[in-house]
This record gives structure tokens, sequence and C-alpha cells, in this order.
């Protein structure tokens, strides 16, 4: 006889029963403590159907609530009873009613009597202990915590709040350092008795009294003053999440609890008939003696806790609908707004599909309708090409479009003549790679043969849209990393930003680019932008065209193909 | 929240309450065995009418899943689907032939019905046609799900109702009595939906799918809301609003985070769209009886015509909750 379980039972009796049952058979002594809130009948039938069990004992009954003292006095009166009763065991183990052995207790036992002077308790300085609930860390031993963090939040809140503000601290008794870990430990005789005859246990009662959850630092402070070997985990397997309750294991988990190697796991969900049938029965002794590895498990609930509390950035759903500034991103993945270029070269789309590796779209807001790649009637996610629908929510139809083909780089055409909608949409978003030939919308105007006071009006709304637009992307809120060349500029050097941009993008090739999309002619523009001064309209937006000559582009690319003569 | 406004919406919600009161005495108690119902009894609650034909497999889908009772209001079929439901063991039945919008679409009758019977319990409010998709409902009964809402602290389950279409028109493959019909209607869009956040109860709206795209295309702001909350522990002193679209009071409704995180929420598969779906929408089209004068009905009829086929290139096929989760329709949130 070496180990014996110390059980704290609230509910679940059933189960419990089978678990005592277990251990007890297995020649290990249970100490059970029931929860007052049991009804008497419950617990006399408890009782009654363990009673052919001759090393179980129950213990002093009393009301035990998470996060309180109570919790620590239930296992103290436990451990005393089981010191007492079994002077024949050697390490203790703290167990709830849900704590399932997934290995054979022989082998634990073995396990235990190859370490028989070890201290397994997890039990580490406040400092080390990235502590969310409350943001509580050494505070949790500094202020007091007379009311209940369940029943009474506000006035826990409350109270926490007066004593930051008052200053005041309790003292932290001579000789302790504060510790934190998990509550399910497996101590020695040695170390638990020291702890529970410590000379100064009234002292240090009175002081836990009004720590904060102190299960969880009781014993992992006193243990570093009594044990002479500490190993700091714990044998129980326990994940917590965000809120700090612990995960629950059902049977899909067999597979991944059997893998461990632990030898204890919390906390089985109490209909999870497959886990307990597996792990309690005779035929589980298949001994690996494998040290306990509970990496993968790890991994599966870090990455739930993870999932609740940053989500997946870019997806609007009915379970994750961020306020705005806490989407984290905008959308899920990068895409590029291409703005201008379209306009001012043609066949542009064809000439980008043919350099990058990426989906590359039309005017996706255009007023008409959605020209997606290919001028397909719908796309990824059975979006579909009616304006009417994409304007309904144009922010969802983006954050859609992208969400829908994350893995997929997406490029668009946008301009002053778009739904502008989703112009501040694209500037928040880090996401978003945004190149501008800004004033590229007259070229249209330029070659359209509307009248000349139409053409004005129109170059005046899209002036001011686009300006709108531009605002936007330079504003203080922008994230998105955005480019803007004026058409003069990019009408002399159009090479470096078209490098720029296929760059960024991720050329199919990764030699400089040698063929250069066609230019539209734009013979006489310089005079189309001064008669539009003339009739009182400032173009500004398109950089310095001289009214008298045309741009050329600088002399190194004059060779090129789209040069304009 | 003002005062005013929390005052405005507890009126509003002792409305609800009192319309469920006044509306009692319109059913008439059929077969009651409510005395089985056990006090930790996961209960379902639905309105039928001429919907024989999906009972069996409803039902079978609910009971495999764990619902131990179902609380039934049957208006006015003829199908024989009342006598149906009287003869199952675990279905208590009224019937009514008053009518179905003036019971706000059915809400007061199943109000009164939770009022009397689920408070303290988890309550499911599902349509015939709707069937309940949770993270690992493959391995975990609803119990599972329950019991963890309830360790988490959480009273309300969010889903978005999920519309299931065949490929090709509707009516080419018939269903028979106890098929999954999602063997019929296995596909379904996957990323086409839009959110909006209602101020007034703080609950989500969603639109979008097959129908938004195929029968809403001129007027998407009719197009049927497809938020729903389903399965709520209930109080005696909760309220659906509209269907179950909203609750009151408005803490139900935040089924979703607003600071980046995903909550755990489920899928309901709408199971709206089988070769039924033509006579049904010419009957309820003479009755009227449904939301905005039944447009919905009326926007079906004059786009179906025999062979709507609602199945484009990049419809999804219907595999497992995995899917809808990986495709971002649901979410596991911190349940693993």
């Amino acid at each position: 006889m070496s180990l014996g379980i110390v059980m704290l039972v609230h509910d679940a009796l059933d189960r419990a029963e089978q678990l005592v049952r277990h251990w007890a058979k297995n020649g290990c002594p249970v100490v059970i403590h029931v929860d007052d809130c049991v009804s008497d009948d419950d617990y006399t039938d408890f009782v009654t159907a363990l009673s052919d069990l001759d090393n179980v004992r129950f213990c002093k009954r009393q009301h035990c609530e998470w996060g309180r003292w109570s919790l620590v006095e239930a296992s103290q009166t436990a451990s005393e009873l089981m010191l007492k009763a079994f002077p024949d065991v050697r390490h203790i183990l703290l167990a709830s009613g849900s704590c399932l052995p997934l290995r054979p207790i022989s082998e634990m036992l073995d396990y235990l009597s190859n370490r028989p002077q070890t201290d397994f308790i997890e039990s580490v300085t406040t400092e080390d202990v990235p502590w969310t609930i409350g943001g509580l860390d050494i505070e949790r031993f500094t202020l007091r915590f007379p009311f209940s963090w369940k029943r009474h939040r506000r006035l826990f809140d409350r109270y926490v709040e007066i004593q930051r503000r008052l200053g005041t601290k309790r003292t932290i008794p001579a000789g302790l350092v504060p510790h934190l870990g998990s509550q399910w430990w497996c101590l020695t005789r040695k170390t638990l008795s020291e702890i529970l005859n410590d000379p100064n246990r009234a002292g240090y009662d009175r002081y836990f009294k009004r720590v904060w959850i102190p299960d969880e630092s009781y014993y992992q402070t006193l243990a570093r003053r009594h044990s002479t070997r500490i190993e700091s985990r714990s044998l129980t397997l326990s994940k917590f999440d965000f809120q700090g309750k612990p995960h629950i294991f059902y049977d899909d988990h067999l597979q991944l609890l059997r893998r461990s190697d632990c030898f204890v796991a919390r906390k089985a969900w109490r209909n999870a008939d497959k886990l307990y049938d597996s792990f309690l029965s005779d035929q589980n002794d298949v001994i690996t003696g494998a040290e306990p590895n509970p990496g993968k498990i790890d991994r599966i609930f870090t990455k739930a806790i993870e999932r609740r509390t940053k989500g997946r950035p870019g997806l609007y759903m009915p379970s994750r609908f961020p306020k705005d500034g806490y989407e984290g991103n905008v959308t899920a993945a990068r895409y590029t707004v291409l703005e201008g270029f379209s306009e001012l070269f043609d066949g542009f789309d064809t000439w980008l599909t043919d350099t990058v590796s990426a989906r590359v779209h039309g005017h996706l807001f255009a007023r008409d309708r959605v020209h997606f790649a290919g001028d397909t009637p719908d796309y990824f996610g059975a979006l579909g090409d009616a304006a009417s629908l994409r304007d309904y929510n144009a922010k969802a139809f983006l954050t859609n479009l992208i969400w829908n083909t994350r893995g997929e780089r997406q490029c668009f055409q946008y301009g002053p003549r778009d739904n502008q909608d989703v112009s501040w949409v694209i500037a928040k978003d880090p996401n978003a790679r945004v190149y501008v030939v800004s004033g590229a919308w007259a070229v249209q105007l330029f070659h359209s043969n509307q009248n000349f006071s139409d053409i004005r009006r129109e170059a005046a709304r899209l002036q001011k849209i686009e300006s709108d637009h531009l605002n936007a992307l330079r504003s203080g809120y922008a994230r998105a990393r955005t480019h803007v060349w004026s058409l003069a500029d990019f009408v002399l050097k159009p090479a470096e930003p078209l490098q720029a941009v296929v760059d960024d993008i991720g050329p199919r090739t990764a030699t400089r680019l040698s063929n250069f999309p066609k230019m539209r002619p734009l013979h006489g523009f310089g005079q189309f932008l001064q008669d539009l001064k003339n009739q009182g309209m400032h173009p500004y937006l398109m950089g310095d065209f001289p009214a008298g000559h045309d741009l050329v582009p600088d002399s190194q690319v004059q060779h090129k193909p789209f040069l304009v003569k | 929240m003002s005062v005013w406004t929390s005052y405005r919406l507890r009126l509003k919600r002792k409305q609800c309450h009192l319309r469920a009161l006044r509306k009692r005495r319109e059913l008439t108690e059929v077969a009651n065995r409510t005395d089985a119902v056990g006090s930790d009894d996961i209960l379902a609650f639905s309105t039928i009418r001429n919907e024989c034909i999906r009972l069996p497999y409803f039902l079978s889908y609910y009971r495999d899943l764990g619902v131990n009772h179902f609380f039934m209001v049957d208006n006015g079929s003829d199908d024989g689907g009342r006598e149906y439901l009287a003869e199952q063991p675990d279905v208590s039945l009224w019937t009514t032939n008053a009518s179905y919008k003036n019971a706000n679409f059915g809400v007061h009758w199943l109000g009164w019905l939770q009022r009397k019977y689920a408070h303290g319990h988890w309550a499911l409010v599902v349509d015939p046609d709707e069937f309940l998709v949770y993270p690992f409902c493959d391995t975990r009964p609803l119990r599972a799900l329950t019991d963890w809402l309830d360790t988490s602290q959480v009273r309300s389950f969010g889903t978005m109702l999920l519309d299931m279409y065949p490929k090709g028109p509707m009516d080419a493959l018939p269903y028979a009595a106890g098929q999954d019909p999602f063997e019929i209607a296995n596909w379904f869009d996957s990323g086409n939906y839009t959110i909006t956040k209602n101020p007034k109860y703080g609950n989500l709206w969603i639109q979008g799918g097959p129908r938004a795209r195929a029968f809403f295309r001129d007027n998407p702001i009719k197009a049927p809301a497809l938020n729903k909350i389903p399965l709520v522990k209930w109080n005696r002193h909760y309220a659906y609003v509209s269907s179950t679209h909203a609750l009151l009071p408005r803490g139900l409704n935040l089924v979703y985070d607003q600071w980046g995180g995903e909550k755990a929420s489920g899928c309901l598969l709408h199971a709206k769209f089988l070769d039924t779906f033509g006579a049904k929408s010419v009957e309820e089209l003479e009755r009227g009886q449904h939301y905005a004068n039944s447009y919905e009905y009326r926007a079906y009829h004059s786009g179906t015509k025999e062979d709507t086929d609602l199945w484009c290139n990049w419809s999804e096929k219907y595999l497992n909750w995995r899917q809808l989760e990986m495709l971002g329709l649901m979410s596991k949130g911190n349940w693993a």
C-alpha cells in the first residue's frame, strides 16, 4: 500500500462510486469528502453502496464553494483522516469525483515507488503565471477577498477596486513565498503531514482564508516550505479554458487520452460511457512505462482558447461579429486594389492575369454588376454578380469574397465610378494593398465624345469622389498600405510602379518585366485639362500636364512598346 | 441601455407573455404526456401544419440527439399528421384551427407551452424542416452540449439557418416519409451571407443564401432572416419576440462575440426545398398566413414554376459539421 486517494465529490455520485471502487479494488485506500449540497438520502445511498469496501472512509462534510477556503478545508479534513487511518500510505493524491485514471493503477504505483521522496505539485511564483481571470496575480495574496466571485461579482469587483485605490496591502506571513499551480497534487506523507502539523498552521490558515482561490495556492505555497524534492507538475491532466473552468473530456477524446500517457485526467463528462468503460475496465492493463506526454491535448485546448478569444480574422458569422476596430484584420487575407490602371491601359486585366499568379477581377464594385475574373456570373461561396445584392452590404461582399478565396491572392480594379461604400473599409484594412493612379478616370472622359458640359460635370463629380477616397486612404485611421501616383508622374515613369505592383502580388516568373500593357493615347490630354480649367473646373488630381505639349516617358524606357508618341 | 429603453423592452416582454396567455384558449389538448417529463429533460417545441411526411424523420433525428419530450402544436393538419403524433409516446400534442399569423406565427402558442412546461429545462424550438447541427454532434449527444453550456453559464445557443437544396429541379426526386431529407437536398451556399446587428434587441440579422440570390435579387432587404436562437435554458420570464430570431431579455441574444473571438454555435439545416415545396407554396399563398404577407412564398412562386434550380457552380455539397466549421458557418468556440 503506497498511494491514498483523497477524493472531493459534489455531484455525479454514480460515477464517483465507480471511480472509488476502481481505486479501492486496486489497493488504494480512499477518503471521500462529499459536499454538503448533496442530499442526505443520496449521501446515505452512496455510503451504503460503498460499504463492502474496507479501505474507504468518509470524512466530515461541509459545503465547498469554488474559489473559496472551504475547498482547502475539506481537503485538509480528508487528508488528516487519510494520514491517521492508513499509516501505510506513502503518497496521497488529491482527486475529484470526475478524475479518471488513464493508466493501470499498478503502473502508477510503480512510478511513485520509484520516486518515494518526490512531491508532484505544480508550484510556480506569481510572476511566472500568465493568469487572466480578473487580472489578479500577486494581488490574490495581498488583497482581501471576503466576497464570493460567483455569487457576488459586483461586490467582489468593487471591494478589489476600493483596496487598490486605498493601497491597502496584507502582509504575507513570514517565511512564505506565494506560489500558484494546479489544485490537483500528489504529495508524500512526509510533506503533507508537515504541512498539516506545522506549528504556525493556525496563522497560515487564517491568512489563506482571505486569499482568492486558495486551493490553487495553499498547498503550492506550503509545499515549498516543507518539501525536499518538488517536481513542479501535476500528475492530473487538467486543462482550463479562458474562464478558468476545466475542459471536459468526451468519448471522442478516448484515443487522445490513451496516447497522452498521463496518469489521471480531469474531468470526464459524467455520461461519457466509453471513457469510463474503457479506462476503468480490468482489461485496461497495457503497461507502457512511458512518461506523461500531454502535448497533443495541450495543443487542442490551446487552440480552443485562441479560437474563443481571437477567432478567425476576417470571418463574420453567427457567433463572431466583432465591433469596429476589434476584428483583428477586417479581411482574412491580403489583397490588391488597383485604381486607375485599367482606365489608363488597354487590356490591363489580361496583361496582369498573364503576369502575376493571382486572381485578377475587373471592377468588382461597378455600378452595373460585379465584374468577376473571367466574367462569370457567380463566384466562390456562391457570390452572385447582381449589383443589388452586393450593394445591400458592400462590406460583407468584400469580406465574404476574401474569406471564400483564402489561399489565393485576389486583385481587383476600383475607382470613383464604383460603389464607394467600401472606401473606408479598404482604407482601414491592414490586408489591403492599394495602388492608385490618381486622376486616371479622366482618360476615359478625354476619349469620350459627350458634350463638354457633361464631361465637365462628370469630371467634377469623379474628382470629388476620388479626393474623398484618397483622404480616407491618407487619414489617421487608415491601415492599408497605399501607393498613390498622380497621372502625370505615372505617365512619365510607368515601369517602376508596374514593377512594384507585380512584385508585391507575386510574379509568375522571377525575371524583370519585359512586356508592358499598352497605354491609351494621351495626345492632347494637357489641352483637355486646360479646357476643363477654362470652364471653371480645377482638375488637380492628375498632377502637372502642360497644356502646350505632351508628356513623354523617361528616355530609359523610350524603346518600350507603351511609349506615347 | 437607458432606463427608458430597458423599461420599454420589459413592457414588450410582458406583452408577449400576455398575448401567449390569451392565445392559450385557442389550443385544444389532444395528448398530454407531460407527467413523463423528468426534471432535467431536454424539451423540443414545434408547430406543424400538413407536414406528416416529415414527422418520422424529424422525431427520430431529435430522439437520437437526445431530446426527451416533444411539445407539438398542430395548426389544422388534415393529412394524418395529428393522428400520427398523438400515438407517439414522447409527444404531447395540442391542436388549433386559429390563425397562425395572429398567433405571431405560432410564437404565442409555443410561448404559452414553454412558460408552463419548460421552466428550468433546456428547450429547443425548431420547425419540422429544421435540423440542428452543432459541434461534435456526430460523437456527443445534445446533453453534452447543454451540460457544457450549463457549466459555462451560457443560457442560449445561436445558430444559422442553412438552406439546403438539391442539384436540379426541386421536384426531381420525391421525398419519402422517414427518409433523410439531406440525401436529396444536400447542397448549400457557403459564403454569401450578410450580417448586421439589430440595435433594438441586440441580435444579429443574417440574410443571404440561395433564397436571397434566387428570389430576392431585386429586393434584398426582404430576404428572410437566417439568424436563429433555437436552444435556450428556459425561464418563465423569457419570451421569443419574433419567431426564434430574437428573445427578451436581450442578453439572450448575445450568442456572438463582439471582441474578435468566436463563441460556440451551430447550424439549423433547412430541408425546405424538396419536392413538397411546390404544393406547400401554393397552399401557403392561398392562406396568406406567413411572414410579411407571404412575400417569401410569392417570391418563390413567381420564381419557381416547378423547375427552379437553386444549384449553382459554387454550391457546396454537405458532408458534416466539420465542413461547416471550416467554412466558417458555425464554430466550436472553446468547446474542444
